[in-house]
């Protein structure tokens, strides 16, 4: 008896070592914005709120009114982000001054909503845009939770609820066209392109004025990068980015699932030992019956 | 006293049995009211808290209390400890009933539920760093296994069942192996689940630890549920109580509570995160009254050698208490999911989760009365 206790800890200190120590030890390796990844790039300073934006976001999308807001229910009228709206005007208060921000998915380069989805409803498409599909969606909203920025959107209203988010305008793109909220802008505060041109222009516009900006554009490195970016005069935790982080939200969680699943030994090794011991437990029992 | 399990027998609708029933029947008829108007018309769910009260006390807390058969089966079968083995069957009843009723919880929660069926067979679209996924594909698999490791109990008074049992009875190791498997890799997963809340969980919750202290919680509250169940059974049914086992069996949800609160401070310690304990805001509060009521029970354990059985049902009420709360604030508590953001759950989600709970009750008791179950009691034929 005491020798089988003795070999299931052992074995659970094995187990143990296996599993913990590697996933402290051997942090995943950090994923890069792909070469062709496309984005947007939203500038506070020449954003006038005007917001031909989101109602471009509506058309092209096939989104109904938001009518919840102020209006009594004349207009259309999101407050944020919600079941009906992709991308949305907010206005964000900072000490004396005010800014508009823009909200939508950030497409980030390792998207948290991505790793949390069990089928790939949500996964990371064609130039790196995340994408959705319901086809593979059992709308358990675990991609809501993971996302640091508060993005993906369910349709509660809905008996066949769907999670909606902008995808980029993936269907205008095949065609040949630009995003329908960069397409509208007559300030272009928010512009189209790949994520390596919109970094460029960023850092040149900074250069340019160095006073007008905040020395960083978010999105660039922030929660291990995301392929929209942004500039502002206003610190960035005052339009709502509440995390200034480096490391991406899956990096942690998946380092330590790689850690204890690596090829599934671990989980193997377990069950051979509990399978063992169980055996070897019943034999002795037998034994003991015999000799009696 | 006797060894072998045997069916409780007596009337089955006694007046608390239909209180349970009504209950029940309520809770179904919500639940078909709840496909009718969507969950954005029967619960308080939102898009900053989109997991709610069917979740966090259903399945993350419900089958943590179903850890019974899990916890008791390493005693018996592991640390070969035979003489638990009259507490078993319960136990592993408590565990099938206690799941299934999470796997209903889910399916119910789900917004999109017909689909369901892709997860275990779109094998080439699984997510593999999804711990979502693990905790589904390994709930559905325990929920069978259960009910296997049930089945010679529910099945022996058939004459059919006669030749199965035998070549059951010998894969059965196999299938307990796997019922012991399972719960570790699903219930350590269901930490891993709240490692993508990341920046938004609060740092005196969010750590790498997540799936260790899922596991070692559950064990603890695996052992509080099997001494409740055998107190409430001794209560309802007459049955004899083995106070020796239950004390032992209290002392180790005590002792494992303590385990988790031992690695909880250590992994807080290294990280440099102690003083955020000392913070007097929710966070603070609600982590003192998880750690306090993990520490009461061994502190009972500590001051007398031979509790009496009030003490007992106290320490493993404390310990259950503990885990539970601890689960609740990892999921709904210590996430915050940005200002303008609240729930409580609404009254049909309540409702909901009571009338799954009582229709678990019913069940149960229906099964013991009819099957050999629960050995040990005192026979009203």
């Amino acid at each position: 008896m005491d020798t089988s206790r003795r070999a299931f800890f052992k074995g659970v200190a094995t187990a143990a070592t296996l599993s913990v120590i590697p996933a402290v030890a051997e942090a995943r390796e950090k994923i890069v914005p792909r070469a062709d990844a496309v984005g947007l790039l939203y500038d506070t300073t020449r954003c006038v709120g005007c917001k031909a934006c989101t109602v471009a976001c509506k058309k092209a999308n096939d989104l109904p009114a938001d009518t919840d807001g102020y209006g009594d229910g004349l207009y259309d009228s999101p407050e944020g982000l919600n079941e009906y709206t992709k991308t949305v005007i907010q206005l964000a208060k900072s000490d004396n001054e005010t800014s508009f921000v823009k909200k939508q998915c950030m497409h980030c380069v390792d998207p948290a909503c991505v790793g949390a989805c069990m089928l790939g409803a949500m996964y990371k498409g064609d130039f790196g845009i995340v994408s959705y599909d319901a086809s593979k969606c059992v709308g358990c909203r675990y991609c809501e939770v993971a996302c640091p920025f508060g993005v993906p959107k369910f349709e509660w209203s809905k008996k066949a609820p769907k999670i909606v988010k902008c995808e980029l305008c993936r269907t205008r793109l095949a065609k040949g066209q630009k995003p329908a909220c960069t397409d509208v802008c007559p300030r272009d505060a928010v512009i189209y392109g790949t994520r390596a041109e919109l970094l460029q222009d960023a850092r040149q516009r900074i250069a340019a004025n160095p006073g007008k900006y905040v020395q960083k554009i978010y999105g660039e490195n922030e929660l291990g990068g995301t392929q929209v970016l942004y500039l502002s005069h206003v610190p960035f935790e005052d339009l709502g980015f509440r995390f200034s982080e480096t490391e991406s939200v899956p990096h942690v969680q998946q380092s330590v699932q790689h850690g204890i699943y690596k090829g599934f030994a671990a989980p193997v090794a377990l069950y051979a030992l509990l399978g063992a011991v169980m055996f070897r437990n019943r034999r002795q029992e037998k034994e003991e019956k015999n000799d009696e | 006293m006797s060894e072998t399990a045997q069916p409780v027998g007596g009337p089955l609708l006694t007046r608390t049995y239909n209180v349970l029933v009504a209950l029940g029947a309520l809770g179904v008829a919500l639940i078909i009211w709840r496909f009718f108007v969507g969950l954005g018309g029967s619960t308080a769910l939102s898009d900053g808290y989109p997991l709610g009260l069917w979740i966090t006390l259903d399945v993350v807390t419900g089958t943590a209390l179903a850890c019974g058969g899990y916890a008791l089966a390493l005693v018996v079968y592991i640390f070969n400890k035979g003489k638990y083995h009259p507490l078993v069957r319960p136990a592993i009843l408590t565990s099938a009933l206690g799941y299934s009723m999470a796997g209903l919880s889910v399916a119910i929660d789900l917004g999109r539920p017909w689909n369901m069926w892709k997860i275990p067979l779109y094998v080439r679209n699984w997510n593999l760093n999804s711990a979502l996924l693990e905790v589904a594909l390994c709930i559905m698999a325990y929920v069978f296994v259960l009910w296997i490791e049930l089945s010679p109990a529910l099945l022996s008074k058939y004459q059919f069942a006669k030749r199965i049992l035998p070549i059951l009875d010998k894969a059965l190791i196999w299938v307990i192996a796997l019922g012991m498997l399972l719960p570790t890799m699903h219930q350590s997963s269901l930490g891993s689940l709240m490692l993508l809340a990341g920046p938004r969980l609060h740092p005196l919750w969010n750590t790498p630890l997540l799936p260790l202290l899922f596991l070692v919680c559950c064990l603890s509250m695996g052992y509080a549920a099997v001494v409740f169940e055998a107190t409430f059974s001794s209560k309802a049914f007459g049955r004899k109580l083995e106070t020796p086992m239950l004390i032992t069996l209290q002392k180790a949800a005590a002792w494992v509570g303590f385990a988790f609160v031992a690695i909880r401070f250590l992994d807080l310690l290294f990280r440099g995160r102690l003083p955020l304990m000392l913070t007097l805001d929710l966070y603070g509060i609600v982590f003192w009254v998880e750690t306090i009521l993990f520490l009461v029970p061994v502190f009972f354990v500590l001051s007398s050698k031979t509790p009496s059985l009030g003490t007992i049902f106290r320490g493993a009420m404390c310990v259950a208490l503990a885990g539970a709360l601890y689960r609740f604030d990892t999921y709904l508590v210590a996430f915050d999911p940005g200002p303008g953001w609240h729930y409580f759950p609404s009254v049909s989600e309540l409702f909901i989760s009571i009338g799954l709970i009582s229709i678990e009750l019913a069940v149960f008791v229906a099964l013991v009365k009819r099957f050999p179950i629960l050995a040990g009691f005192r026979s009203e034929s």
